[in-house]
């Protein structure tokens, strides 16, 4: 107890300076809180991914489509419960700007294949009964303010035109990591037109959804689907609705890593600052540690104290921005929240917050510590200033 | 009377512990800073050199990417009659109907794919970019199942170095040569006969028709006419511009990530500047009453300290510059989310991106010094002579 007051009375005895470095360090945790958050919304994908469920794309790339022949080969593949087609669209509402994922789903089979999308009963009906009707997440209805009813038209880039949907329903995620930002519509009102204006297209689909009875058994299925189209036109890839998001996830890994080693070069900039402090603080008292050396005080409880007081204004520092990082997490995911699906803050950030802030408090007081102890008694009294 | 700059270099140099621990800190923000700007601007370089000033690129109305288009043989063949074109010492015009797709590559090393771009070219597809030079091998042939791949590719991706072979469209593609596009968006893709491509990928469509136009001047009109002849639907755009356009949305991005990830930084760094000058001002309290009691005027002691906080400052910049500038020799290969393609580019240090970051530092100090100075500045004779 008596060593806590030291250390405190300590630590606030230059006010100013402690104060700057407190909030300089609550700065670095926050700043480092949100980068780790930023990381984790990235991998949001793939962690809402299910188990059960495996995507079978065209093996060449993403952008060859499917014929729509294979729906029913895959379902007769031992272990195949449920497939469903979807086709990327890349229809652009108004402007370039208002980015949104837009698909044309087989829709009764794809909602069966995403329970995590919760519909009101009314609403799912009229979005299955109405071809021309479009299903949209809340996320999406927050930003554009669309009632049902509504029609909202896209601009194909595509798909030449531009198409016209009926707001027909609204959707909520059962997770909070669940996409609330998709915009679904008919893959039969896509095909039909397209059999009027691009015949070559008509038939097509992006990807098939598959959903396995049992999810132990999703590689063997995955397997079996690839050797049912191989040396076929359009030769298959299937993997698991996680690897699939990771691939995407990985494409843009330079980025990743650069936001990685960003979040590490601030941590290094407190280091500094907090060093800098410690220093400053322990040089001014190089004439007290001689008095306490003198009065018998042993070089490990000289330590004890510059070190207990860099970690008394780092911890400090990191609790409040600890304490901080959910709210501004919060402001953030409302800026940016359109382009990631999930912006939580979540308990392993804030461990790794409480660790960096104990490896910095001890790294900042190396060198004063060093200082401190190696001084010879006479040469600390002797030292002015 | 003026305080001689050495006094405030002096300072720096007597408490060089503090000093290089602010500078540090200060350091690594310019870091950062400088090293965001180098990787938007050598993006944008990268693509804006891809493009050439005098060729036109024609595309289907809407689309943004060679990718998203398609031109079909029978609208490729009305612009070849187009007499804007250059003409080659053959008689035909300087023209190339050309196919783009994305095809999925393993890298090398770690065997993660990632999509790259396998362009299908014709006879002229070489002349018209004369910025792609083959550096090894040989040019494929037409009518074989040869590709050349880029040095970006040949280096990264698994299959991509000469004489290796990579399988898609139901065949074994060889690699017969090399090629060295400079720092442009070519030398992340693939080149390889555009007939035998399309047959490969059972496509009867083009992506896109590039021609060199005879008088750069004629765009409008060639642009005017391509943009409004109904048997088309296409337009044309010049190859600088439609190339330049594919970075807009990356170099946002990155540019917003770095300028909103350097105001904090600096934020933590001004600190650190800022405690450094408190503490050089209490220490030297008696030794400002001394200055002043000799005749030092106020604002020679308010500009000695901020010189002090500007030096922290600049010196901080410089280190931070030096450091970035060993970026130039990474290069950094990521997803163009615009193209959605693989695209490598290396960071690019312009004289402006050395401007603004040593004005970014130079304002750092500033801030951090300029309350400690007036607090120096307003010192009482008499007290501060009292202090020590």
């Amino acid at each position: 107890m008596y060593i806590l007051k030291l250390l405190l009375r300590n630590a606030f005895r230059h006010k100013l300076r402690t104060a700057l470095t407190i909030l300089s360090i609550t700065i670095a945790i926050l700043a480092f809180g949100l980068l780790r958050t930023f990381i984790s919304a990235w991998y949001a994908g793939a962690e809402a991914s299910s188990a059960s469920r495996l995507v079978t794309r065209n093996a060449i790339s993403l952008i060859f489509p499917l014929p729509l022949s294979y729906k029913d080969k895959i379902r007769q593949i031992d272990g195949v419960k449920l497939v469903a087609g979807g086709r990327w669209f890349a229809g652009i509402y108004i402007d370039e700007k208002n980015f949104f994922a837009n698909y044309a789903i087989d829709a009764k089979n794809y909602l069966a294949l995403y329970p995590e999308f919760i519909f009101p009963p009314d609403q799912k009906a009229a979005f299955l009964a109405d071809r021309r009707a479009c299903c949209v997440g809340r996320k999406l209805i927050e930003r554009y303010r669309w009632r049902i009813g509504d029609i909202i038209t896209l601009k194909g880039t595509l798909f030449p035109g531009t198409w016209g949907f009926v707001l027909r329903g609204i959707y909520d995620g059962r997770d909070t990591s669940t996409d609330e930002r998709l915009f679904f519509f008919h893959w039969d009102y896509l095909n039909e037109s397209l059999k009027k204006t691009a015949p070559r297209r008509a038939d097509q689909v992006g990807w098939y959804v598959v959903e396995v009875q049992d999810p132990n058994r999703a590689a063997e299925v995955a397997q079996a689907i690839d050797r049912t189209f191989e040396n076929s036109l359009a030769e298959t890839l299937t993997e698991t609705e996680r690897a699939f998001f990771l691939s995407f996830v990985s494409m843009a890994g330079a980025i990743i890593v650069a936001i990685q080693l960003v979040s590490f070069v601030v941590i290094i900039i407190i280091i500094a600052v907090t060093a800098n402090t410690m220093a400053m603080t322990a040089r001014e008292r190089i004439g007290e540690y001689a008095v306490f050396k003198t009065l018998g005080y042993r070089g490990w409880r000289i330590a004890g104290m510059i070190i207990g007081e860099s970690l008394l204004i780092t911890m400090i520092g990191c609790l409040f921005g600890i304490a901080l990082t959910p709210p501004a997490a919060q402001v953030l995911g409302k800026i940016i929240g359109t382009y990631f699906r999930a912006f939580q803050v979540d308990m392993a950030t804030i461990y790794i917050d409480i660790g960096t802030a104990l490896l910095v408090g001890l790294l900042a007081a190396i060198v004063p510590t060093w200082r401190a102890v190696k001084i010879r008694i006479a040469d600390g009294l002797r030292r002015i200033g | 009377m003026r305080i001689p700059l050495s006094y405030s270099f002096r300072n720096l140099w007597t408490r060089r512990l503090t000093t290089a621990l602010t500078i540090s800190g200060m350091a690594l923000v310019v870091f950062v800073f400088a090293a965001i700007i180098m990787l938007a601007e050598g993006l944008e370089k990268t693509l804006v050199e891809t493009g050439s000033y005098d060729n036109v690129v024609v595309v289907r109305k809407g689309s943004n990417s060679e990718v998203m288009s398609w031109v079909t043989r029978y609208q490729a063949s009305i612009i070849e009659t187009l007499p804007e074109a250059v003409i080659g010492d053959d008689g035909k015009p300087f023209l190339a109907k050309e196919m783009v797709v994305l095809i999925t590559l393993p890298k090398r090393g770690t065997n993660i794919p990632s999509n790259v771009v396998i362009r299908g070219i014709g006879a002229s597809s070489l002349a018209l970019r004369p910025q792609v030079r083959l550096i090894a091998g040989r040019m494929p042939r037409p009518g074989l199942s040869e590709i050349i791949a880029g040095r970006s590719i040949a280096e990264r991706f698994r299959g991509g170095g000469i004489g290796e072979i990579i399988r898609f469209g139901m065949r074994d593609w060889m690699v017969v040569g090399t090629f060295d596009a400079g720092s442009t968006g070519f030398s992340s893709e693939i080149w390889g006969d555009a007939d035998q491509l399309m047959q490969a990928f059972r496509r009867t469509v083009y992506s896109s028709v590039i021609f060199k136009l005879r008088d750069p001047a004629d765009f409008e009109r060639v642009k005017e006419w391509i943009g409004t002849d109904p048997r088309l639907s296409l337009e044309a755009n010049r190859e600088s511009r439609f190339y330049a356009e594919q970075s807009e949305d990356m170099a946002r991005f990155l540019r917003i990530l770095g300028t909103t990830l350097t105001i904090i930084f600096s934020l933590g760094a001004v600190i650190g500047a800022m405690i450094t000058m408190y503490s050089a001002v209490a220490t030297r309290t008696a030794e400002i009453g001394t200055m002043r009691a000799i005749g030092f005027e106020r604002i020679s002691i308010l500009g000695a300290f901020i010189v002090e906080a500007l030096l922290l400052g600049l010196i901080g910049g410089c280190v931070g510059l030096f450091l970035a500038s060993f970026l130039q020799l990474l290069t950094i290969s990521t997803i163009n989310f615009q193209t959605f393609s693989e695209l490598a580019f290396s960071f690019t240090l312009t004289v402006s991106t050395v401007w603004k970051s040593l004005v970014f530092a130079l304002t750092m100090g500033f801030a951090g010094g300029v309350l400690p100075a007036i607090r120096a500045s307003r010192m009482n004779i008499v007290e501060s002579l009292r202090a020590s």
